[in-house]
This record gives C-alpha cells, sequence and structure tokens, in this order.
C-alpha cells in the first residue's frame, strides 16, 4: 500500500530539476484540463449547438425574404440604425451572411453564451464545492483564475468564429458570391472581403472577451452560478437600453456594449479606424478592471463554500 | 511569528489563532500542538469552530489575528509551497457531478502545478485502488452512493505523497459499515507514518484510532494532549453505601475528602490522593457500617461531554 509515495518519490525529484519546463507543463496541463472541463460538458455543447443554429435560421429566413428584397424588416425589430445598413447586401453577395448573423447574435445569443461559461466559472466551482479542493490541492488564486479567464477567452474565440465559419457556409451555399461591395459603394475582391469577414469576427472576439472578463468578475462574488449568469444579463440588457436613449448620449460611449457594433467601420474605404480604437480600448479597459476586481476579490477573500 | 508556532517538530501548529465573523467569535485565541506522526482528534460539538479552524490552517480562510503553520511553513503564506504534501477532506467531498470517478480525480491532479502528467494515470489509479473504488472509476459521481463519495473524497486526498491528511468529519452521513472502512483507512494512513488530523464530533469515533485529541467549544480549545492525559484530567470518586451517612460524612472530612454529595443511604466524594483501602478502614474504625464502597472513574464519553457541554446546551 505504500507503493503510492514510493513510485511518486523520482517523479517529484525529476520535475524540480527542470523547473521552467515543468512550469509551463504544469500550468498547460491545467489549462487543457479546464477546456476539456468546459467544451466536453453537454449543457456547453448545447449552447454551442444554438450558436450554430441561429446563422443556419438567419439564412434560410432571409432566403426566404430575399425575392421581395426589402431585408429591412428581416430583422426583426433587430437594430434599425447603423446594424442594419448592410441586410441590403445580403440579396447580392452571401458573404454578408456573416456580418447580419454577427449583428444580430450580438443582441442577445453570443452574450447568453459569454454570460453563461463566465458567470459560472468561478461561482459554478464554489456551487459544487469544488472551489476548496482545488485551492487546497493547490492551484493558486491566481493561477486558477487565470486559467479561467483564459478559458474564456478560448470559448469567446470559438463562440464568435463558429457564427462567421457557419454564417459564411450558409450564405455561401444560398447567395451568390464574388467581389464585395461594401456599404461605402466600392467594390473589393472576394479574397479582400473574406479579410474583411475575419477582422470584424476578431473584433466580435475582443467585444465578447471583454464581456467574459465582467462575467469573470461577478462570478467571484457568488456561489450560485445562475445568479452570476443572471447578473451578467441584466447587466448587457441594462448597457444596450441605456444606449438607445438620447438623454444618455453622454456615457453611451462608457457603456460595456457601446462599441460592439462598430465593427461595420470595416465595411466601408476608408475603413474608420478611430471608431475601431476606441472600440478596442474600450474592451481592453473594461477587460483590465474587471480582471482586477475578480484578482482583488478572490485572492483576499475567505472561501466559505 | 513565534517560535513554538513554526516549529518543524510539528504538523500543525498555531499560536492565538482567532476567526471573527460579523463581530463574533468561530475562532477564539486557539494554539494547536500536533506533534509530527500522531493520530490527532479534533473534538467539538458541531458549530464549535473546527471547520472553521481547519478552513485557516489549509489557506481557505484568512486568521481575524495570530498564526498558524503546516509542517513548519507559515499559513497562509506558504499555500503554494506545503499544501501538496498536505491531503485534506474539508466539509464533505465536493466533485463534479457530471464527470466519473476517474475523470474527477485528474481534474484535481491537474491543477497540482507539481506533479508530473506522465505519471497521472498510475497515480489515479493506485488512488482509486486503495479505497476500492477502481470498479466504479468510470461510473459518473452523480450515481455514486454516499460511501463511494466519501471514499473518492479521500482517493483524492491521497494522490500525491503526503505527510499530513486532514480529514474533517469523514464519517459524517456514513453507515456503520462506511465508518468501519473510514476508520480503517485512517489507521492504515497512520501505520505509514503520516500525520492524521481528523476532526469529529463524536468521541467513539475517534478514540479507537487517535493517539493525541484536542476538544474545542465555543471556538475555545478546552483540552490538548494524548488520550492518556485526557483519562487523568478525571478526578475519580468513591461512593459508600450506608445506612449512617451523617456519620460517614465525618469521616470524609477527616480525611480531608472534597466535593461530597449526600444520598439518601449513600455518599460520595472525589477520591484525589487518597487510598480506598484506607478510607474504608477508617469508616470501619469511627463505626460506620459499610454496605458497599466503589471506586469510579468517568469515562472518556463523560469527560468530553464534561468538556463541551451536553448536547442542547446553547452557548452561542
Amino acid at each position: 500500500m505504500s507503493t503510492i509515495s514510493q513510485a511518486e518519490v523520482p517523479a517529484g525529484g525529476a520535475t524540480e530539476g527542470r523547473e521552467p519546463v515543468a512550469y509551463v507543463r504544469g500550468n498547460l496541463r491545467f489549462f487543457l484540463n479546464e477546456l476539456r472541463l468546459v467544451f466536453f460538458r453537454r449543457r456547453n455543447q448545447l449552447l454551442l449547438a444554438v450558436v450554430v443554429l441561429f446563422p443556419l435560421l438567419i439564412g434560410i429566413g432571409l432566403k426566404l425574404a430575399a425575392p421581395r428584397s426589402h431585408g429591412g424588416e428581416g430583422g426583426g425589430g433587430g437594430p434599425a440604425s447603423g446594424g442594419a445598413a448592410f441586410f441590403n447586401q445580403i440579396a447580392g453577395n452571401g458573404v454578408f451572411l456573416t456580418f447580419i448573423a454577427l449583428s444580430l447574435l450580438l443582441i442577445l445569443v453570443l452574450p447568453v453564451v459569454m454570460a453563461v461559461i463566465s458567470g459560472d466559472s468561478v461561482a459554478g466551482e464554489a456551487g459544487y464545492g469544488t472551489l476548496r479542493y482545488l485551492l487546497t490541492v493547490p492551484a493558486g488564486r491566481t493561477r486558477l483564475l487565470a486559467v479561467k479567464y483564459l478559458t474564456i477567452v478560448v470559448w469567446a474565440v470559438t463562440a464568435t468564429f463558429i457564427v462567421s465559419v457557419v454564417a459564411l457556409l450558409v450564405g455561401v451555399i444560398l447567395f451568390p458570391v464574388g467581389p464585395v461591395t461594401l456599404l461605402s459603394g466600392t467594390t473589393v475582391s472576394l479574397g479582400a472581403g473574406l479579410v474583411r469577414v475575419l477582422l470584424v469576427t476578431l473584433y466580435v472576439c475582443a467585444a465578447m472577451a471583454a464581456l467574459g472578463a465582467i462575467g469573470l468578475a461577478v462570478s467571484t462574488f457568488t456561489e450560485h452560478a445562475i445568479g452570476a449568469i443572471a447578473a451578467v444579463m441584466i447587466l448587457v440588457v441594462a448597457s444596450e437600453v441605456v444606449d438607445q436613449i438620447p438623454q444618455f448620449a453622454p456615457v453611451a460611449p462608457y457603456l460595456p456594449t457601446h462599441w460592439w457594433n462598430s465593427f461595420d467601420s470595416l465595411l466601408r474605404t476608408p475603413v474608420d479606424t478611430t471608431t475601431l480604437w476606441h472600440g478596442l480600448l474600450s474592451f481592453g479597459v473594461y477587460a483590465a478592471v474587471f480582471c482586477a476586481i475578480a484578482w482583488a476579490r478572490f485572492t483576499s477573500g475567505d472561501v466559505t463554500s | 511569528m513565534s517560535e513554538e508556532a513554526a516549529s518543524p517538530a510539528l504538523a500543525i501548529a498555531s499560536s492565538g489563532l482567532t476567526k471573527r465573523f460579523h463581530g463574533q467569535l468561530a475562532v477564539d485565541h486557539i494554539d494547536l500542538a500536533v506533534p509530527r506522526g500522531a493520530v490527532y482528534g479534533f473534538l467539538g460539538p458541531n458549530g464549535s469552530g473546527k471547520t472553521t479552524t481547519i478552513r485557516m490552517l489549509l489557506g481557505l480562510a484568512y486568521p481575524t489575528s495570530g498564526t498558524a503553520s503546516l509542517l513548519g511553513v507559515p499559513m497562509p503564506g506558504g499555500t503554494t509551497s506545503v499544501l501538496s504534501r498536505v491531503g485534506s477532506l474539508v466539509e464533505g467531498p465536493a466533485f463534479y457531478p457530471y464527470l466519473s470517478g476517474w475523470d474527477n480525480l485528474a481534474r484535481y491532479d491537474a491543477a497540482d502545478r507539481s506533479a508530473s502528467s506522465k505519471s497521472a494515470a498510475a497515480r489515479i489509479g493506485q488512488a482509486l485502488e486503495r479505497v476500492g473504488l477502481t470498479a466504479a472509476a468510470k461510473k459518473r459521481y452523480r450515481n455514486y452512493s454516499l460511501g463511494m463519495k466519501q471514499r473518492l473524497a479521500i482517493a483524492a486526498g491521497l494522490l500525491r505523497p503526503r505527510e499530513l491528511i486532514i480529514l474533517d468529519e469523514p464519517t459524517n452521513g456514513l453507515d456503520p459499515q462506511g465508518t468501519r472502512e473510514v476508520r480503517a483507512l485512517v489507521r492504515q494512513i497512520a501505520a505509514e507514518g503520516i500525520t492524521v488530523f481528523v476532526s469529529s464530533h463524536l468521541l467513539a469515533e475517534v478514540e479507537q484510532v487517535c493517539s493525541h485529541v484536542g476538544v474545542m467549544r465555543v471556538g475555545k480549545l478546552v483540552f490538548q494532549g494524548s488520550l492518556p492525559e485526557l483519562r487523568r484530567t478525571g478526578a475519580a470518586r468513591i461512593t459508600v453505601r450506608t445506612a449512617d451517612v451523617a456519620a460517614a460524612a465525618k469521616v470524609f472530612g477527616k480525611l480531608g475528602l472534597t466535593d461530597t454529595a449526600q444520598g439518601a443511604d449513600e455518599l460520595t466524594a472525589e477520591l484525589g490522593d487518597a487510598e480506598p483501602e484506607l478510607i474504608c478502614a477508617e469508616l470501619v474504625h469511627a463505626g460506620v457500617g459499610v454496605r458497599g464502597l466503589s471506586v469510579e472513574s468517568p469515562s472518556l464519553e463523560e469527560l468530553f461531554v464534561g468538556l463541551t457541554g451536553e448536547g442542547f446546551d446553547v452557548d452561542h
């Protein structure tokens, strides 16, 4: 029965010999395990299935509405201004389905998908009680938080790219494809158009990663995952509502959701880089501030779950 | 950090360890001293501060004041360096219900930065075998029985070679069979020279396996020492059955016996250092008709209840 202790000693000694390699490997192993835990969980796989389903439905819906052309009403009361600018382009080019899908899913579906994973990240562990065991392993509080946030970022990238790729495939199948006529009227080659699809997708990834940081911070304050998830959703909806009220215009640029749809700047020539940088700066600041809040809270509080 | 709180000879040491929740003292200046190699029973009724103490020892909660150390390393500062040598079970098992037993252990194993991934499968396999869960390794945790869950938690505590195992109420909610299994495991672990710190609200549970005990009452450590030391704190009492209680009381007074209590036909007193034979002789000499004479030491259970109060005492 004492074989465990004996078998382990050489392994432990060897690990200490190669400090930097072992350090990287040990952290990578934890990160990969966390990714497995998130991506193999049935609930999360269902969420991704929903993310696949939406661009598909939007594509089919727009195809059915296409003969009557005026796609504005096809948005079902979606973003009436700004985002809707490219709805009419779909009939001309399937590539536009990616932009339509992203702007529609940004209203609710992507935020929900982010809220579930990020709100659950720490609160879920606390709820199961696994948090105390992870910390006594010891996983390290800062290390655990870092692994949690990196996983949230990977999740954001995955969900966003699923939307883009599925929308692109559906668009290519259902609609004509060719050189892309941008919102500003200029036409670029299909290749250049696809590069813009990639840049738009990356921009949305950044927006969702910033939302994930907010979710992570909220998650460190409770042991009820559902409460954290709801709080993130309320925050998103509140921000979107305030953003629509003209009287709040002065604070609008500071709202977490304000810059989400600004990716349409990438669909014009010349590209309005000022808006894009404002957006990315906003995401960066939100991510940094909320990661800091999460860290301060998580490393100083008692774990009582 | 005081000298004794960081002594390497002690597996667990604390000095003035205190935790205050919203103005209420949950743990009140306790000085733990758990020698290496000991099986230490940490006793006390529910709510006496045992779990809070354990959470502070493991760096999960931060002390309001005072210091603690594990294996000579101060906590919570030494969390990352010392906890890989400490296995623990805190407030019942906790795992991911949607993962199998194996995957659950793999999860905790992966979180350990000092464990190598190459030997992970061997480690997990051996830990499961040790608690007899090899057959249930692929079964989802949510389908485990309570006893299996408890054993899986102990397996998690045994994933790495440990110098100290901290078990918080390891038999809570188990049937007698499960309790016996856990007790056997504790004995086995201790036999390997690993220090065991086991908390319980039941004396009977630790009495059979422990070499040392600490007794908590309302956040205070009211006794700490070896089991024989605890027994010694119990004062033996002498009881005389006689028709002439008043005369017997006079003899007791002359012999200097204290804490006497009179019944209708019996008299009891604390024995102290007096010889029972001598007392008997003195009684007879004084003409007291002795019908019976007995000396009784309190059981550990009585001592424990004496220290912690009756079950329904409202201490808070």
